[in-house]
């Protein structure tokens, strides 16, 4: 809309006026002399609006959104590890749309090349015969994979997603740098990318006119229930992730999330009857179509790599079967043989009869004399990328190899040439990022996304564009850091807003039917569900314990050493030991001692990282579980999720020296894990993985109550000591003010176990987590309809009815000596064991995991040498003699 | 010459496996020189799925499943096959090494695309530069392709000891060649190995070979063995398909009592029987093989 402004636009001011772009690369936004291109004007002057301030808070909203959603980018060796943030630029980079259109054209003719490539090797291998692709190019790369010859391949499109990488060169022609066939990851952050700046600058991107995103993924749906051999809408689709550390298992999430499919691992799945198969408690779900996001060679250690923890074994069996479609298909990483690029100009006019119509880098494979030669003389100025194995191997930029390496490089192109590639060193074209304040040049790579149509390929209008932090990087790569940006291609006119669920096609039923079931819950999820279940309320029991002591502790120093509140103050401590499993502390060996000075024991339990049961190690576990399962959590739920854990690092990282303090930390921190418990409560359909999440919680929280109340009130306090203590079990068990509405007769142990051991209706008794737990164990796969109790069900009967047939009289009263009540002890006893028992049968009723596949020994040719044996003479007296 | 091969292996396992895959290259391969009658698998337990397709080499592949649980499991294959001595080209008379070596280079085709394949380094016969080098004191330069390799299988056989204890089927190729001494599989990878070095194609083949007791002395049952050998690429074998196949375990060519099951790069491409299962803890694995010749009629 604002591209036809024909007179120089008035410059911005602030913001951009420094920005100059490098000698010799193209800029997005800037001509080489200066002038600002016409449909960056529009972006530049809302920005200009906004000002330095402006930009500012939305950037650090954008961050926030960024946070809060999780995307993270896994760099390995990173210290933060496991969930470094995606970093995202708030400047999109902006495309014209008929410009657009040419890229578009270019990217589809290239990805009907190398489908129609693909379909060859792995089929006629009429190129090779023909002599247009050398054997030695395509035999002596690892990334094709024998065992697939002759595999079908459903809709003769085994190239379901592509992805190319582009850039321009300095005369601004768009260029093909690498190719992406394998996994084409990155689509997942493209659209986070939008979500998160269309947020941030709504109005902005309104009236920018941008192409939308969902459409792409509507084709994605389509494209995946169009390999499934069982065409139709109840085709299942699962993404194939290698599991939560995975550097890209955000993504992994968020694509089956956003795409409705199930996410599963290698672990998850089974080949049976020639076909996929999902795990789930107690049956087999079958699995049409694979979205994978694991190496082809890791697929199937039956007949690819032997060693291979991520796969299935016969999985290849089943694609050959006809049961089971993959997207890519299996072996399509010989796409990405570099040096193929030499080739694709012949191979497009021999295969689309019509020439190439996107360039891409002047490629020379080292298996051709000529191409050889060339390399080697003009070693100086290109890049050596080694074709395959062995892995790991890096490119090698010539101009910056010293003599010994440049000698050990021609020998070893010399030796095996058919496995070095040389190409053309590229000065990356530059886009403007918001760099301190400022827009600064830095080089980028746009990534572009394409997924087969019934006729041809659909592009994604936008893309992933990446730019390194430094001017003069030569690669661009998210594993050495970098930053995000969203694309925009800028249609003429407005276009509908879309989402994926709401269909464009207005006969369209109202109600797309989902895919995946979505009450499908492996054995794995269900294992997790059910822990984060458990560590939730591990966690928020043990801090509110650790709020109850610290103001005992605090008051204790005001009311100057009283003996009763000490001894109520020990018993709490001891609690507290019992309940975090942290022995000996308070009760074990040298327990005098840091009864005498708790705080910094106390302290300990609430900052220790490498403490196991302490507070910060039972909210990482929590994260790591919800990690796990990210896609089944909502993003409030993860949003929360993300907020316990930077309260955790707050612990952690600068650990309180106080009590006070730690007070502060503490506080919040309830907030979070109630909100937590709420969330996953209201949020989540009550499903079978959403049982498994309520009962790991109602079972954590019987077992601490059971612990608190058997550690507090067993010994007899003095009676004093006794209200002080009462009353503090009922503030951990939140059930202070139900007490005093019900007994106000001050507070007496009889009545405080009516409430907190017997009432079925307090949330927060013993009684209810059981009766909670019948129901919910009741209705778990399996249980529900058997006419026999399975040893869960008989265990939680038992324990119910124990505790509804205990006299609280009997319980309350000392026994004989009066130190002890031995009939609380042994109910209390026999409730936490009984508990334990029944997280073992449930453990063992369904997280049983399959055992791990093992290979077959194998066995060797080893017939003897016949040492004259044979009838006829050996040859070798006269071998010319005997042979004719 | 007929001959009927039946092949049992017999795994046993310390508990019981749930499901097991299981791939084969069991059954024999037609050949320029060979028909294969009759192949059959018999497996126990009763797989619930069995299949077959052809491999890249257009060797027979037989993929089965048993998803029943078991403590043993027994795969028999019996074959009955009809082998034809190769007819070969005169050593002598074959065209230099090098000469064939720039040819196959220089030209394309179907037959030159696949033996090139067959130059390329693989995973079990990996480029050694110790094996080219022991290679090249056959290959003299300008000498006939096929005199050179013959004269390389008989080095082999007059340098390396048999020796089934020295090395395992995991054993690499340089150790081999370190220790020279190994079994019929490893002088085949070594011989393949030596020959691609010099740029030649080679191919690695699997199969049996017909043995007789001493004179006077009855067969013994299952006391023969599946075997090993190469064969080399020769455009003047135009008998058969230009391929000349070679034993450095017995000095010779091949007659009509080798039976060739499959053919690949090497070993790992041709396994007998490879599998994973589920379950079953420790294992032990049983072979035996009996090569009977048939009555002629």
């Amino acid at each position: 809309m604002v591209a036809n402004l024909a007179s120089a636009p008035p410059e911005p001011t602030g913001l951009g006026d420094s920005y100059r772009p490098l000698a010799g690369q193209f800029d997005e936004m800037r001509t080489s002399d200066g002038g600002l291109r016409p449909h960056w004007q529009y972006l530049i002057d809302a920005l200009r609006e906004l000002g330095s301030e402006g930009i500012d808070s939305r950037w650090q909203e954008a961050r926030r959104l960024v946070r809060d959603n999780g995307v993270t980018y896994n760099v390995y060796g990173d210290p933060q590890g496991m969930s470094r943030p995606w970093e995202l630029d708030p400047l999109p980079l902006l495309i014209r749309g008929e410009e657009w259109a040419g890229l578009e054209r270019g990217l589809i003719q290239r990805a009907e090349l190398l489908n129609a490539i693909l379909l060859d090797l792995y089929g006629p291998r009429s190129l090779i015969d023909k002599g247009l692709l050398p054997p030695e190019l395509i035999d002596g790369f690892p990334g094709y994979l024998l065992p697939c010859h002759g595999a079908p391949a459903p809709g003769d499109r085994p190239l379901v997603l592509y992805a190319a990488d582009l850039t321009r060169d300095a005369s601004g022609a768009w260029r093909v740098i690498g190719d992406r066939t394998q996994i084409p990851s990155g689509s997942g952050y493209a659209l986070e990318n939008r979500v998160v700046l269309s947020r941030v600058m709504p109005s902005l991107f309104r009236d920018s006119h941008v192409h939308r995103l969902a459409g792409f993924y509507r084709s994605v749906r389509r494209a995946m229930t169009r390999i499934a051999p069982r065409h139709s809408d109840h085709a299942r689709v699962a993404v194939l992730t290698p599991g939560p550390r995975n550097e890209a298992y955000f993504e992994h999430a968020y694509l089956a999330n956003y795409l409705g499919f199930n996410l599963v691992q290698g672990s998850d799945l089974s080949v049976r009857d020639g076909a996929l198969w999902l795990r789930t408690l107690g049956r087999l779900e079958r699995i049409d179509a694979l979205m994978r996001r694991v190496d082809d060679v890791n697929c199937d250690p039956l007949e690819l790599k032997e060693n291979s923890l991520l796969g299935v074994p016969g999985m290849l069996q089943a694609v050959r079967a006809g049961n089971l479609g993959i997207a890519n298909a299996l072996g399509s990483g010989v796409l990405e043989h570099p040096g193929l690029m030499a080739f694709l100009p012949a191979l497009c006019e021999q295969l689309l009869g019509e020439a190439l119509v996107l360039p891409h880098l002047q490629t020379w494979w080292c298996g051709q004399r000529e191409a050889r030669d060339f390399v080697i003389a003009n070693l100086d100025n290109l890049v050596i990328k080694p074709a395959g194995s062995p892995a790991g191997q890096r490119c090698l930029f010539g101009a910056k190899l010293d003599a010994e390496q440049r000698d050990e490089l021609i020998a070893a192109i010399r030796r095996e040439p058919h496995r070095y590639v040389a190409q053309e060193e590229v000065q990356p074209s530059t886009a403007p990022a918001y760099i301190n304040g400022m827009l600064e040049p830095r080089p980028f790579v746009l990534r572009s996304f394409l997924v087969s149509e019934q006729e041809g390929y659909a592009v994604m209008p936008g893309g992933l564009s990446r730019i390194a932090l430094d001017t003069d990087t030569p690669m661009i790569s998210n594993q050495l850091g970098g930053l995000g940006k969203d694309t925009w291609v800028l249609a003429s006119e407005p276009e509908r807003q879309e989402t994926l669920i709401v269909t464009a096609d207005a006969n369209a039923p109202a109600v797309v039917p989902a895919v995946v079931q979505e009450s499908e819950v492996s054995s794995r999820v269900a294992d997790n569900l059910f822990w984060i279940g458990r560590y939730a309320e591990r966690a928020e029991g043990l801090v509110r314990l650790l709020r109850i002591v610290i103001i005992q502790i605090t008051e204790r120093s005001s009311l100057a050493a009283e003996a009763d509140a000490d001894c109520c103050l020990h018993l709490l401590l001891a609690a507290l030991t019992h309940q975090s499993q942290t022995f000996p502390g308070f009760v074990g060996e040298g327990a005098a001692d840091l009864l005498a000075q708790p705080v910094p024991e106390v302290l300990s339990l609430i900052s220790d990282q490498k403490r196991a049961g302490a507070l910060p190690q039972t909210l990482q576990a929590l994260g790591q579980a919800a990690w796990s399962v990210r896609e089944r959590l909502s993003n409030d739920t993860w949003r929360v999720t993300n907020d316990i854990e930077r309260r955790q690092r707050l612990l952690t990282q600068a650990p309180p020296r106080g009590l006070g303090r730690a007070l502060d930390l503490l506080d919040p921190l309830i907030t979070s894990l109630v909100a937590f418990s709420a969330l996953t409560h209201e949020n989540m359909t009550h499903n079978e993985g959403w049982h498994f999440l309520e009962a790991g919680r109602r079972l954590e929280r019987g077992l601490h109550t059971a612990s608190l109340l058997r550690s507090t009130l067993v010994s007899v306090s003095p009676d004093q000591g006794e209200s002080i203590l009462v009353e503090a079990v009922l503030g951990v068990t939140d059930s202070l003010i139900t007490y005093r509405r019900r007994y106000q007769a001050g507070t007496r142990v009889g009545a405080m176990l009516d409430l907190v051991l017997q009432d079925e209706a307090n949330p927060r008794s013993l009684a209810y987590q059981i009766a909670r737990l019948s129901e919910l164990i009741d209705e778990m796969p399996g249980n529900s309809l058997s006419t026999r109790r399975t040893p869960a069900q008989r265990t939680l009967m038992r324990v119910m009815t124990e505790l509804r047939l205990a006299e609280l009289d009997l319980l309350a009263r000392p026994s004989e000596g009066g130190r002890r009540r031995d009939a609380l002890d042994a109910l209390l006893a026999s409730v936490e064991t009984s508990i334990s028992a029944l997280s073992d049968a449930v453990t063992a009723q369904y997280f049983r995991h399959e055992e791990q596949p093992h290979h077959l020994i194998g066995q060797r040719s080893e017939a003897e040498a016949l040492r004259g044996a044979l009838p006829v003479t050996p040859l070798a007296a006269n071998p010319a003699g005997s042979l004719r | 010459m007929r001959y009927q091969i039946t092949h049992q292996t017999r795994y046993g396992y310390g508990g019981p496996v749930s499901l097991c895959h299981s791939i084969a290259h069991l059954k024999p391969r037609e050949t320029p020189n060979q028909r294969c009658k009759l192949a059959n698998l018999r497996i126990n337990p009763w797989p619930s799925v069995v299949r077959e397709h052809r491999d890249f080499f257009g060797n027979r592949v037989s993929y089965f499943s048993v998803q029943q649980s078991h403590l043993q499991l027994e795969i028999t294959a019996t074959a009955e096959v009809e082998v034809w001595a190769p007819a070969l080209p005169e050593p002598a008379a074959t065209q230099p090494w090098e000469k064939m070596r720039t040819q196959l280079q220089d030209s394309v085709g179907a037959e030159v695309a696949s033996a090139r394949l067959f130059t390329l380094p693989s995973p079990a016969a990996p480029l050694d530069p110790l094996a080219a080098e022991y290679a090249r004191e056959s290959f003299m330069p300008e000498r006939p392709l096929l005199e050179a390799a013959l004269d390389l299988v008989s080095r082999i056989y007059r340098d390396f000891e048999y020796d089934a204890a020295s090395t395992t089927v995991a054993t690499p190729l340089a150790e081999v060649l370190q220790l020279r001494r190994g079994v019929c599989q490893d002088f085949a990878h070594l011989a393949v190995s030596a020959l691609r070095g010099l740029g030649l194609p080679a191919r690695y083949v699997s199969g049996y070979l017909e043995t007789l007791p001493p004179p006077g002395q009855p067969k013994l049952r299952g006391a023969d063995a599946s075997h090993a050998w190469l064969a080399i690429y020769c455009p003047e074998a135009i008998h058969t398909g230009g391929w000349v196949d070679l034993d450095p375990t017995n000095d010779c060519a091949i007659t009509d009592q080798y039976i060739t099951t499959a053919i690949g790069r090497d070993y790992q491409d041709v396994t007998p029987l490879r599998g994973v299962f589920y379950g079953g803890g420790e294992h032990s694995l049983a072979v035996s093989v009996d090569v009977d010749r048939l009555e002629h009629n």
